[in-house]
């Protein structure tokens, strides 16, 4: 029933380690627990030397610390997002079914799918021995000391799913750099890149999101496909989908992976399709799961008829283009033409001063942004750009695939790729890309020098979701905990091959730290603070703009040319 | 001034090529013991809130208003705009300095935060965060440096060891906790004097010294290290011979630390009595035996007798002397006859904590100075240092507690355990060898025959006494002390601690008296 045929039997390096397979002599159902109880007996009566002898241990020292260091941020500022999540506590709590997506005391309505609300309402039964209060819905910007407790705490023990996702992913990556060093093994580079990422600790525990678990079904997902065990990396995405819709985003790829991979069951010699092999129990099998989670998820709602409700709360398209803050994609790079346009025709009498719309010169405070020179944007206009953007990734994976390395890719290209040209994109919504390119990262130099670019200005642009000064030297601390780890380390892993970037890059990497300089410190100084309030959040998003936009197509031409090579090679 | 660190350790990552090369792991060991240390800096401090006397916080931030408005000539004096028993200035010359700084880059950021009187008691969000930041700096500059230079030159350790002794260090929680939760500037004091020792191991004996002079006159508490730093030096000199070289290196070592403490001193140097009311500030007398619940013997023991109320206080006082003279004696005779680097670092562990134990007037907080030496061996002996480590600061549990630091404390503490056990696999380095124990087991050999079990004894005492330290920690935060012993749970804490700390004593005092015996026998088998 498994797929019998290896869709990159092509490829120089095959997807399946002789370690992972000597681990793992054929995907069971209980293979992990099997490997988790292993690893953690050895862990107990380990060699006597250093940290290397003691088995997998390490991995527990590096869950456990990073979960120490998320306890620790339990004091810090918590975002409007504590009190929304506070909100659907309460919603969840009090309400029946047929109201939660009616519900509007608060201004923070729910807008995440059905999945999330049953997750609130379950973590509302053990809030209730916490603090009672916090469930009342009338309770506005309520935050005790152990509505803060609870909260954070849920955040980080719901990580622990995160932390067996990564676990599992470890164990799929590539160990045929069998190092001797433990820091020099690529599961234990993948294991800090991924437990201990920037983006996922001030975004989850200090901005307040719980990120950390949805990730941790994304990459379980991930694994569950590497390990060709589709059918649940199907159902976990399927779940995930229902957990929270932004994930919609990598659906192509999940899509197409699935249909290449595992509907057809055979691939002809060159490595093109053998349209005969194609499956109709496992076509079959997928759509049933794909329909029973989401008629688990949304059938109590097409029972009451509020679908139109729900799906209108799920996708708000009344927001602006641009979120308050750019997210560093092309939109950021739109305006900011637009703006500098404007400015010139104004300089110049090109433009009727009075013809310009007041907002447009508060960019970046107002959430309405029209543009003056360039036409405007609708979200139709997006939504077709998207698509677009996203084809070529998607004809990759289905006319060349090559294993779960390629639909990989093509996972980080279909985030990347919404992320540049999506409506109303977070700038959160990096860490989609952040988090799966982490697993490329290790495996090849050409991917460790996309990833590098990629989560240093991702990474940036994450800066103003923490303004307060208290977290000042926490964000920048944590920056640079993790900048120079994964430099250091990718640079120690590959170092055998060409540098991973080049001078031009490096150049732009290390302008990153005047800017923040000057965003944050000289800037308040000058009497411009008050005139242009927005000058430091415009200059960071257009600047981390450049970098994201650079990385895409770095790696949309990394995968496009690669295409090429193997079948050249296949001739 | 990160950048200015990171580039003074560029250089030291050339001189070996390992794996990852090593000035960037010790950059990522920096940053993550930064991080911890603003982490817990953002929860509450000592006296938040609490008027009228507050607590160590408003003393700190007192300082810099009396220093920066009053003339250097009433800092110490009792005056009307100057009252001693409001937080009066009880610390040396150097701690009113850097008070005295700290006030000037107040100042210029908000001149309310040191207004003489009217600013008693104030407390707000950015001087909070001013406070912290000053801590925060003079860590990074004196303690944390000191600490990665020395874990660089340690001999015959891999890179990975030299710097999971790095990460260690810097993770004592006990330091970080008083430090950047309590509020206090002991890492500087601390900084200094592991300055002294680093210069010391690399024989720049001079420059040691004075590290050492400004340590102690950052904090007159330092003299409880002083001991051993004189006897290694005399030590030394004695080695080179009294008449040729040792009396020269002794007369330059004598005339520097003149040279820097009349340089620490100077604006006091006018006339006598300034001097003289200085050291009254410094050492009152006056003020008993121990004060709250300190892991000392006399606190302890005042649970069983109340020493306090039979003896005299003149007589408390010489009594304290004359316990803590008899403990320090061994130590000190013997390293001054054997003058060894290894021997010394022990040596600082065992007098500390003599003093720590056995004198007057002794806060919960001095077990810090104890706490660092111990740091200094903990690549030696990974498994006692460890367990030292836990139990200091355990022992400052009530005061943590009562600064609302609970969380910093679990967490902190809990995270140390990791790093130890991580980098240095503890448990298994219970063996008598491990322990340095292998000398004073030979000689008991005849006599006892109990040493073959003895790793397992070892490690099951240990589980039994972190268990004990957990279940106390839990019910102090979480029960109420019956009525009529309202203070159980400080008394307790305190008790184990102090027993533990003779335990400790009696150790340290073994491994430094069968040291030589120890190479000896070494030299012997090979």
């Amino acid at each position: 029933m498994w797929c019998s045929v290896e869709p990159g039997a092509a490829l120089p390096t095959p997807p399946c380690p002789p370690e992972h397979r000597h681990y793992l002599p054929r995907a069971s159902p209980h293979a992990p627990l099997r490997r988790m109880r292993g690893g953690a007996g050895r862990a107990r009566n380990g060699g006597g030397s250093v940290m290397a002898a003691s088995g997998r241990s390490w991995f527990g020292a590096l869950a456990l610390g990073v979960s120490f260091l998320k306890c620790l941020l339990i004091p810090t500022y918590h975002s409007t997002d504590f009190e929304v999540h506070r909100n659907w506590l309460a919603i969840t709590h009090n309400l029946p079914l047929s109201q939660w997506y009616y519900e509007a005391t608060s201004e923070w309505t729910l807008d995440y799918p059905p999945f999330f609300a049953w997750f609130e309402y379950a973590l509302s039964h053990i809030a209730k021995y916490f603090d009672p209060e916090m469930l009342v819905i009338e309770n506005l910007n309520y935050s005790s000391h152990a509505t803060i407790f609870f909260q954070r705490f849920s955040v980080i023990f719901t990580d622990i799913l995160f932390i067996y996702a990564v676990r599992e992913c470890c164990q799929y990556v590539n160990g045929k750099r069998a190092a001797k060093d433990i820091l020099e093994k690529p599961t234990f580079i993948l294991a800090v890149l991924l437990l201990w990422n920037f983006g996922l600790l001030i975004v989850d525990h200090i901005h307040f999101q719980y990120n950390g678990f949805l990730f941790g079904l994304m990459l379980l997902s991930v694994a569950r496909l590497c390990q060709k065990r589709y059918l649940e990396g199907a159902l976990l995405f399927a779940i995930l989908l229902h957990f929270k819709h932004i994930y919609v985003y990598v659906a192509p790829a999940y899509g197409i992976y699935l249909l290449r991979s595992y509907c057809f069951t055979a691939n002809n010699a060159d490595g093109s399709l053998k349209w005969r092999s194609f499956s109709f129990l496992h076509v079959t099998l997928l759509a049933l799961i794909v329909c029973l989670v989401s008629a688990l998820s949304l059938g109590p709602f097409i029972v009451l008829g509020q679908l139109p409700q729900v799906i209108s709360r799920l996708f708000p398209f009344k927001r602006g283009l641009c979120h308050a803050y750019w997210a560093p994609n092309f939109w950021a790079l739109y305006n900011a033409v637009d703006k500098a346009l404007t400015v010139v025709g104004l300089k110049y009498n090109l433009l009727d001063p009075t013809k310009i719309p007041k907002a447009s010169m508060t960019g970046g405070l107002v959430q309405e942004f029209q543009h003056t020179v360039l036409p405007s944007v609708t979200p139709l206009a997006t939504l077709i750009c998207t698509f677009i953007s996203i084809l070529p990734s998607v004809f990759c994976l289905w006319f060349k695939p090559q294993g779960p390395r390629g639909f990989l890719r093509c996972l980080v290209l279909c985030a990347l790729s919404s992320f540049m040209f999506g409506w109303h994109v977070h700038e959160k919504a990096i860490l989609l890309a952040i988090l799966p390119l982490s697993l490329l990262s290790v495996q090849r130099a050409k991917d460790a020098g996309i990833y590098l670019i990629l989560t240093t200005t991702g990474h940036f642009s994450l800066f103003p979701l923490l303004f307060t000064a208290p977290e000042l030297p926490i964000k920048i601390l944590l920056m640079l905990l993790f900048t120079v780890y994964s430099f250091s380390s990718l640079k120690s892993l590959f170092r055998r091959e060409r540098p991973l970037l080049n001078w031009l890059e490096i150049i732009y990497l290390v302008q990153l730290v005047p800017l923040e300089i000057f965003c944050e410190i000289v800037f308040p100084l000058t009497s411009w603070k008050l005139q242009f309030p927005f000058v430091p959040l415009l200059l960071t998003s257009v600047y981390c703009a450049l970098g994201v936009t650079y990385a895409w197509l770095k790696l949309y031409v990394c995968v496009l040319t690669e295409h090429v090579f193997v079948r050249q090679k296949a001739e | 001034m990160f950048l200015v660190f990171f580039f003074f350790q560029v250089p030291l990552g050339f001189l070996q090529r390992p794996a990852m090369e090593k000035w960037s792991l010790m950059t990522v060991t920096v940053l993550l013991a930064l991080t911890v240390r603003w982490t817990v800096s953002l929860s509450s401090y000592s006296g938040a809130g609490k008027p009228p006397m507050y607590g160590d916080y408003e003393a700190q931030r007192h300082w810099q208003e009396v220093t920066y408005n009053l003339p250097i000539r009433q800092w110490y004096f009792n005056t009307s705009d100057n009252n001693l028993l409001y937080w009066g200035l009880d610390y040396p010359p150097l701690t009113a300095y850097h008070s005295f700084l700290c006030a000037y880059i107040a100042k210029l950021i908000n001149p309310d935060w040191i207004a003489l009187h009217a600013s008693r008691g104030y407390e707000s969000q950015p001087h909070k965060l001013f406070m912290r930041t000053t801590v925060f700096v003079a860590d990074l500059l004196i303690y944390i440096p000191a600490v990665i230079l020395y874990c660089c030159s340690l001999k015959e350790t891999s890179t990975k060891k030299q710097v999971s002794s790095a990460l260690c260090i810097l993770l004592y929680p006990g330091l970080i906790l008083i430090d950047h939760g309590h509020f206090q500037y002991n890492s500087v004091s601390l900084g200094f004097a592991l300055w002294g020792v680093l210069c010391l191991s690399y024989d720049w004996d001079l420059l040691g010294s004075v590290a050492f002079c400004l340590a102690l006159n950052y904090k007159q508490m330092e003299l409880y290290h002083s001991l051993p730093f004189f006897c290694y030096l005399l030590g030394k000199c004695f080695k080179k011979g009294l008449k040729g070289k040792g009396l020269a290196l002794l007369t330059k070592i004598a005339g520097t630390v003149v040279v820097s403490f009349a340089a620490c001193w100077l604006p006091f140097c006018t006339d006598v009595e300034q001097m003289m009311q200085v050291l009254r500030r410094l050492f009152p007398i006056d003020r008993g035996l121990f004060e709250d619940k300190v892991a000392n013997i006399w606190c302890s023991l005042s649970v069983l007798i109340k020493i306090k109320n039979i003896v005299s206080p003149q007589t408390q006082l010489k009594l304290s002397f004359a316990v803590t003279f008899l403990s320090l004696l061994p130590t000190c005779i013997k390293l001054t006859v054997q003058p060894s680097l290894r021997g010394f670092k022990l040596a600082l562990v065992s007098c500390a904590l003599s003093f720590f134990l056995f004198s007057f007037q002794v806060h919960e907080k001095s077990i810090l100075l104890v706490s660092v030496p111990v740091c200094l061996i903990l690549n030696e002996i990974p498994f006692m240092a460890t367990w030292f480590l836990l139990v200091s600061t355990f022992s400052m549990l009530p005061l943590l507690l009562k600064d609302g630091l609970m969380l910093a404390y679990t967490v902190t503490t809990l995270a140390f355990l990791l790093a130890c056990v991580a980098s240095f696999s503890i448990f298994e380095k219970t063996s008598a060898e491990d322990l340095q124990l292998k000398p004073f087991s030979l000689f008991l050999k005849r006599y006892v025959s109990w040493f073959k079990s003895f790793p397992r004894i070892v490690r099951s005492l240990f589980l039994l006494s972190v268990t004990l330290m957990g279940v106390l920690s839990l019910m102090s935060a979480t029960v109420r002390p019956p009525q009529r012993l309202p203070d159980l749970f400080p008394v307790s804490v305190s008790s184990i601690s102090c027993l533990h700390f003779l335990f400790f004593l009696v150790y340290f005092n073994i491994i430094i008296l069968w040291d030589s015996k120890n190479s000896r026998s070494q030299k012997k088998v090979s």
